[in-house]
């Protein structure tokens, strides 16, 4: 199936989404990669506040290329990164937020309880910077830019943003360890 | 002798390689993904080799980096035994890293490895990483290739019995196992055989320059059965895991075999100027 979903997101938004499901965005979605998530999660825990909303919000893995034309942040491309270094923030997050989407690029491991009927994970295609830059079509805010460039949260808006592969659904399957384990099984027999 | 290549020159034509290697890839590269598009029996896979051919025509028709991860810069450079140089060669690669960065521009990668902090301008210390090699004539070679992060850290060097030659292919499959979508797949998978430690991995790195349309039966054989893995682009299931397996080798000590396995994502990004050589 193919969705063309548009921020703010409901709940059925992503519970109805199966893994191998193709969907566009469109809206307001922000980037956060490694420190950001330690940040988010310090922050919270140490009970300080957040300069940005995470509930019902739309977690984009990526450390954008940006230039600064007088005083506009411009995106220069701004594609996904490894989504699995966030692997192991990510429970914790999504039991402190109600974020309901991730995007990212080659999967994640031991997500899919967290993630159980309130959060999918949505592929987009690695290296593709310059694709996903066209459909990057305003930079909203910045905050935390002394983590550096990548390492910041870019509030971002977006226009029919994708193609977005459904990787980890809300009900529990996740397309990267079904074709993992098919991968072993295959290697194991040759 | 010949003296003609200046300070300036080395600055201008990192610029001018950077900027090739960031925004275009060759064409042995773009040949060997539309081969694969083509010859793609899934659906999402060819979707997924769809969106990177469409961005590579983006980024080169837009002048703007392939990947937002520009990459930390390896140099190869080369040489000439009859070219004179008076000036210092690393700074003026440097300056010419610390201009694109800016020009290009160039995410800024480069931080110390403990407190993490960014210099901003993707040098630092000993990067750029450049390796020297001396060459006949009297031309400078340089080349660049931006390696980003994502497939980086997928690599692995292996330090095998002498006797376990056989092992080489599983070790190749294995790593490409585990390092399964988040290479960026489809990947070329540059394999370093003998040497030593590092030696290895510097052979398997300097691999990934050859260019993709050619392999040997050896290349051809191990690429056939890591897509047999059926990982796919971006680890989506697929025909497509890989798109070129190179080798090379060098003697070892006749106790060691070291391997060494580094893996490329499909913008298998590098750019090469020939200065200098008038007669």
């Amino acid at each position: 199936m193919e969705y063309n979903l548009t921020m703010p997101l409901k709940k059925e938004d992503i519970t109805k989404l199966s893994a191998g499901d193709i969907v566009h965005l469109n809206g307001t979605i922000l980037t956060a990669r490694d420190e950001a998530h330690a940040h988010i999660l310090e922050k919270t825990e140490n009970g300080k506040e957040i300069p940005f909303g995470l509930d019902e919000s739309v977690i984009y893995h990526c450390g954008p290329l940006m230039r600064k034309i007088e005083d506009k942040w411009e995106i220069v491309a701004a594609g996904p990164t490894t989504s699995a270094r966030m692997s192991k923030m990510t429970p914790e997050l999504l039991d402190k937020y109600n974020v309901f989407a991730l995007i990212g690029k080659g999967g994640m491991t031991n997500v899919t309880e967290a993630m159980q009927d309130k959060c999918v994970y949505l592929a987009f295609t690695g290296g593709c910077a310059a694709l996903a830059s066209e459909n990057i079509i305003n930079v909203k805010e910045v905050h935390w830019l002394e983590l550096g460039m990548p390492e910041a949260v870019w509030v971002l808006e977006v226009e029919n943003f994708g193609p977005l592969v459904v990787g980890i659904d809300a009900k529990g399957n996740d397309l990267f360890s079904k074709i993992d384990e098919k991968a072993r099984k295959i290697y194991s027999g040759l | 002798m010949s003296n003609e290549v200046s300070y300036n020159n080395v600055v201008e034509a990192t610029v001018s390689i950077l900027r090739k290697a960031e925004t275009t890839l060759s064409e042995d590269v773009i040949e060997t993904i539309q081969k694969a598009k083509d010859g793609e029996s899934s659906t999402v896979a060819r979707e997924q080799l769809n969106a990177i051919l469409k961005n590579i025509d983006i980024a080169s028709r837009n002048k703007v980096p392939i990947c937002q991860d520009t990459g930390i810069l390896i140099f190869f450079v080369e040489i000439g035994r009859d070219l004179a140089i008076d000036f210092n060669l690393d700074a003026a690669i440097e300056e010419g890293v610390r201009k694109a960065t800016i020009s290009i521009p160039l995410r800024p990668n480069s931080v110390d490895p403990l407190t993490r902090n960014n210099s901003k301008d993707n040098t630092g210390d000993g990067i750029p990483d450049i390796k020297y090699n001396f060459c006949d004539g009297n031309k400078l070679k340089i080349t660049v290739a931006p390696k980003g992060a994502g497939s980086e850290n997928m690599s692995a060097v292996k330090m095998l019995n002498p006797t376990e030659t056989d092992q080489i292919r599983n070790f190749v499959l294995e790593t490409v196992l585990n390092a399964g979508g988040k290479p960026c797949p489809p990947i070329v998978i540059g394999i370093g055989i003998g040497g030593s430690f590092d030696k290895a991995a510097r052979l398997a790195k300097a691999s990934l320059l050859e260019n993709m349309t050619d392999m040997n039966e050896l290349e051809l054989s191990i690429l056939k059965d890591v897509n047999s893995l059926g990982i796919g682009p971006m680890g989506l299931g697929g025909d497509t895991t890989a798109l070129a397996v190179h080798m090379k080798k060098a003697h070892c000590h006749t106790a060691s075999l070291p391997v060494a396995v580094n893996i490329q994502c499909w913008a298998n990004r590098h750019a090469s100027i020939i200065l200098g050589g008038e007669e």
